[in-house]
């Protein structure tokens, strides 16, 4: 079926504790590890024949760092067993910085992981408290210095901000420090606050939303020409690369929608037009998963249309863009006028995002597709 | 049946003083329906009826009952709307009737409808027969209940009946009361035929079913009968009584109560209050009292989105074969497109109507202000009625403008006087009197703009007297009137759906809270988003809606996709709910906002 350029996910569904501003789905409890390995493994069977080869592998959560590495080996020997992984596979692995030693690091290598992702957050301490954070900024730092030493091909550093009452400054000490240490890829996050959460009840408090919107929107401006000034590539809303071969292969092919397969609770797969996820319990899914049974929670076929839709939305979120052949009848008055505001440039039949246009990836969407409407506004608003 | 066999009659109440109840309860007693098969309120069928509680549509019923020596007689119970938009169906009800009960709750005692209701029933000459109900209560005041029923209905309190139409105490006495107090009807079956009509029916097989009141002479199927309003005949096909389902009979004749079947289609084709004869031997005059209903409340109705417009015209179609007093054309609005402009009895009587095309012809609408009809007296003498914000006239050729009025009658507790007061004189009351009533309690006469009335004032009254404040008015004469037309505009586009004929004085109010609303209701655009409430050129209120500044999810990645997905869908599936104004989206609850003002 997909012989060439599927992804691998394997959703390690572990913390210690819960980060008060994570959605993804994980619980605090190691019990189950050892069922969990067994269940992945299995699953993994099923899909022999239905993907057979992949040239990434990403190990997410959770916290995948709580797998020893005999527990990673276990899961890649399986695997490689099921499937073709190809020799120069980009293998990631997310890590969190109390994770992390030189010895630890050796080991994961031997493995053949060649990419870290390491979740630092911040390397500003008062920042990491408030995120609930179990590091400090000092082991933060220690940790990424130790994994660009190793010799990865790639390290990648995770980075939330725009914090309630986070000044520009401090931010930028941040970093500042992380630039230091040249790590290859850089995620920079926008704190989002969901409303009806614990944080937005905390943090929202009385304070006007339009605000908090204007201060996210320079911090996220004044980081996007950071990096750049840094020669890095703003390649994905939230993400940068020093070079296009460092950006992440196997996140890019969620936004160029090509197939991957994802394994353990709650994980998500998508090939051709299907799209389907796991339950997102993990005794669920290793009671059915041990029985011989699917452990797939729902499925989705996709419409043309809405394989339109999620070309349009995904595509935007990269600097590559999306083909203006997408658009069979994109008003030419329209995009002139998105490319008059400096959200939208073309070039080579491509239409992407300035770095104004990505903080409005969510409406440009139906901007473009003429579904809301859209008007000339002065600059600088 | 021969007519001293026959008692009509009709029970009369304030609101939620247990008229359903005790109607309930009488045909229980008769057997006309097993306990095990009763639903409450067996009389209020529509369903807005029975959740409000409130009777809309009056229906009609004959009990058999048996007297302890043997004799058969007919009861006809007739009900009657219990909402001050149907006070003229009340009369016509009441009119088929020679007498009533009076129902009071023994708690609340006295109200505002009561007295009302025992007006009308004087006005018609009825027996009238106090029912002090819901004795059962903990709260239940019996002795000053007589106490007003002697000093404010002027009644014999020795007369009145205890009764808890819930716990079925006192049924049988009331029974009693009606066959002895209540005379039988008079009226000779050897005149010529004169049948008054109370009310009409659409039945989706028979076509209208027409309740009537036979006062003299007889009907029986077969037989040529003329309405005298129209000078129209029909032939008849059937009729009948009315126990809990229509009963045919050979012949209704003088004294009794039921229904008539003649080939009618819709119920506009009949009128309330207008008087049945027989085409080939017609009674000389109608019977008195008939009046053609007129709709006083005004509003327009659009369809949420455009392409449903056939739908809500079929709905309004099949809706008027049951509502003679709604009357509908169309109209279209350069902000909501295709639509219909209605008019109604009152308030209460546009919200049914609302209710019912939403619930029953599923139908998603948008409503306009509603507005009163203002005569215009134009500088070169001529004049117009307008009733829609759209038709109002050029300012400088109007010379004056007259507005309906209303005689209202407020009953409050005595410590909410001041307050009641303050609300009748922002609504621009006039030869305004109170009434010392009782220990406590207040009577409050006054004039006032029936604009005034309809805009919220039951909600106002209501939560200033913590709902122990009634009211009752109707319709008395036509004042001058100081008005203007307010129109909104957003981002400098008129929407003309929003436009509301207002008062002078309350102009600026009524401005700056609807700029308020919309700001609260209208989304985030890319662009700001200004909306302005003006008279004419000049604005008068103002507010802004800011642009969105950042759009942007932070993380998308494999589990996110269809999430993301979802939520565009159903931006794009919500945008159909708008209507666009300019490049402005309006959204539907915002029109419902902009309707539904608290001060």
């Amino acid at each position: 079926m997909n012989r060439k350029t599927a992804g691998l996910y394997i959703h390690v569904p572990f913390c210690r504790r819960k980060c008060p501003y994570c959605d993804f789905f994980s619980i605090p409890e190691l019990t189950l590890l050892p069922a969990w390995l067994q269940a992945v493994c299995r699953e993994a069977k099923y899909y022999q024949g239905k993907f057979k080869c992949f040239n990434t592998v990403y190990f997410g959560g959770g916290t995948p760092s709580l797998l020893s590495p005999s527990n990673l080996d276990f899961l890649l020997e399986n695997l490689r067993r099921i499937f073709l992984i190809t020799p120069e596979a980009e293998i990631t692995l997310e890590m969190n910085p109390e994770d992390v030693s030189r010895e630890k690091l050796r080991k994961l290598q031997g493995l053949g992981i060649n990419r870290i992702s390491l979740g630092l957050q911040s390397l500003d301490d008062e920042a990491l408290t408030f995120l609930g954070r179990r590091h400090t900024a000092f082991q933060a730092e220690k940790a990424l210095g130790q994994a660009l030493e190793a010799g990865f091909s790639s390290v990648s550093v995770d980075l939330i901000y725009g914090l309630p009452g986070q000044k520009k400054q401090r931010w930028e000490k941040v970093l500042s420090r992380v630039a230091a240490s040249r790590p290859h890829h850089v995620s920079c996050y926008l704190l989002t606050i969901k409303e009806g959460t614990f944080f937005a009840r905390k943090i929202l408090n009385g304070q006007p939303p339009l605000f908090w919107e204007k201060v996210q929107r320079d911090l996220f401006l004044f980081t996007s020409r950071w990096w750049k000034n840094q020669g890095y590539l703003h390649y994905e809303v939230s993400n940068f690369a020093v070079s296009s071969k460092h950006r992440c292969a196997h996140n890019l092919k969620y936004w160029q929608r090509q197939p991957y397969l994802g394994l353990g609770p709650s994980a998500h797969s998508f090939s051709q037009n299907k799209r389907w996820w796991n339950v997102s319990s993990v005794k669920e899914y290793c009671r059915l998963v041990s029985s011989g049974f699917h452990p797939v929670a729902e499925r989705e076929r996709l419409e043309p249309a809405q394989e339109k839709l999620e070309t349009l939305f995904l595509g935007l979120r990269t600097a590559d863009g999306v083909s203006l052949a997408l658009f069979s009848n994109l008003p030419e008055d329209k995009k002139t006028l998105l490319e008059k505001q400096g959200l939208v440039k073309t070039r080579d039949d491509r239409l992407f995002c300035t770095e104004q246009g990505f903080l409005f990836t969510d409406a440009l969407p139906l901007w473009l597709t003429g579904d809301f409407p859209l008007k000339v506004v002065a600059k600088g608003r | 049946m021969a007519s001293e066999h026959i008692r009509n009659f009709s029970i009369i109440a304030h609101i939620d003083h247990g008229k359903s109840t005790l109607a309930d309860r009488l045909i229980q007693q008769v057997g006309l329906v097993s306990a095990r098969d009763f639903r409450e309120q067996l009389l209020d069928t529509m369903e807005i009826e029975r959740e409000r509680g409130i009777t809309i549509k009056s229906q009609t019923v004959n009990l058999p009952y048996r007297t302890a020596d043997g004799h058969l007689l007919e009861l006809n119970l007739i009900d009657t709307p219990g909402h001050v938009d149907f006070s003229y169906e009340v009369s016509r009800a009441l009119a088929c009737c020679e007498g009533v009960l009076l129902v009071i709750d023994a708690s609340q005692g006295v109200q505002a409808q009561t007295l009302a209701c025992l007006y009308r029933a004087m006005e018609h000459d009825l027996a009238i027969i106090p029912v002090i109900n819901k004795i059962d209560l903990p709260t239940a005041n019996i002795e000053r209940t007589k106490e007003q029923i002697e000093q404010e209905l002027a009644l014999e309190s020795g007369r009145a009946l205890l009764c808890s139409a819930k716990e079925t105490i006192g049924i049988n006495e009331i029974f009693q009361a009606i066959i002895q107090r209540i005379p039988p009807p008079s009226g000779s079956p050897d005149k010529p035929l004169t049948a008054l009509i109370f009310d009409a029916q659409h039945d989706p097989f028979r076509g209208v079913i027409v309740s009537v009141r036979v006062f003299d002479g007889e009907v029986r199927a077969g037989d040529e009968i003329m309405l005298m309003s129209t000078g129209k005949v029909h032939l008849v096909e059937e009729v009948g009584i009315f126990r809990l389902k229509r009963e045919s009979r050979p012949v209704l004749s003088s004294g009794s109560v039921g229904y008539i079947i003649a080939g009618l289609k819709e119920v506009s084709e009949t009128r309330i209050g207008d008087t049945i004869t027989q085409a080939h031997q017609p009674a000389p005059v109608p019977l008195p009292g008939f009046r053609e209903m007129k709709p006083v409340v005004f509003c327009s109705l659009y369809p949420v989105s455009s392409e449903d417009y056939p739908a809500l015209a079929d709905a309004l179609a099949k809706y008027v074969l049951n509502d003679a007093a709604f009357v509908y054309q169309k109209e279209s609005s350069a902000a909501l497109g295709q639509g219909f402009r209605c008019g109604f009895l009152g308030l209460l009587h546009l919200e049914v109507v609302q209710e019912r095309l939403q619930r029953e012809y599923n139908q998603s609408i948008i409503l306009t202000v509603p507005s009163v009809r203002y005569r215009f007296l134009l500088q070169d003498g001529s004049s117009v009625l307008v009733d829609n914000p759209s038709h109002y006239p050029d300012p400088a050729k109007i010379k004056q403008v007259e507005e309906p009025y209303v005689r209202l009658t407020v009953f409050t507790p005595e410590r909410y006087l001041g307050a009641v007061i303050k609300l009748c004189l922002e609504r621009r009351a006039v030869e305004l009197k109170h009434n010392f009533l009782r220990p406590g309690q207040r009577e409050i006469f006054c004039q006032l703009p029936l604009a005034e009335v309809i805009f919220d004032f039951h909600d106002r009254l209501k939560s200033i007297t913590q709902g122990y404040g009634s009211f009752d008015y109707e319709l008395s004469d036509s004042r001058l009137a100081e008005v203007v037309k307010l129109d909104v505009l957003v981002n400098g586009e008129r929407v003309d759906a929003l436009s509301i004929i207002v008062h002078r004085q309350n102009a600026y109010r009524r401005a700056v809270k609807i700029c308020e609303k919309l700001k609260q209701e209208i989304p985030r655009h890319q662009f700001p988003v200004v909306i302005q409430a003006a008279i004419g050129s000049r604005v008068i209120a103002r507010s802004h809606i800011p642009a969105f500044r950042k759009d942007v999810t932070a993380k998308c990645y494999g589990g996110d996709v269809t999430r993301k997905r979802k939520l565009l869908e159903k931006q794009k599936e919500g945008k159909k709910k708008m209507k666009m104004v300019g490049s402005v989206m309006i959204p539907q609850k915002a029109f419902v906002a902009a309707m539904k003002i608290e001060e």
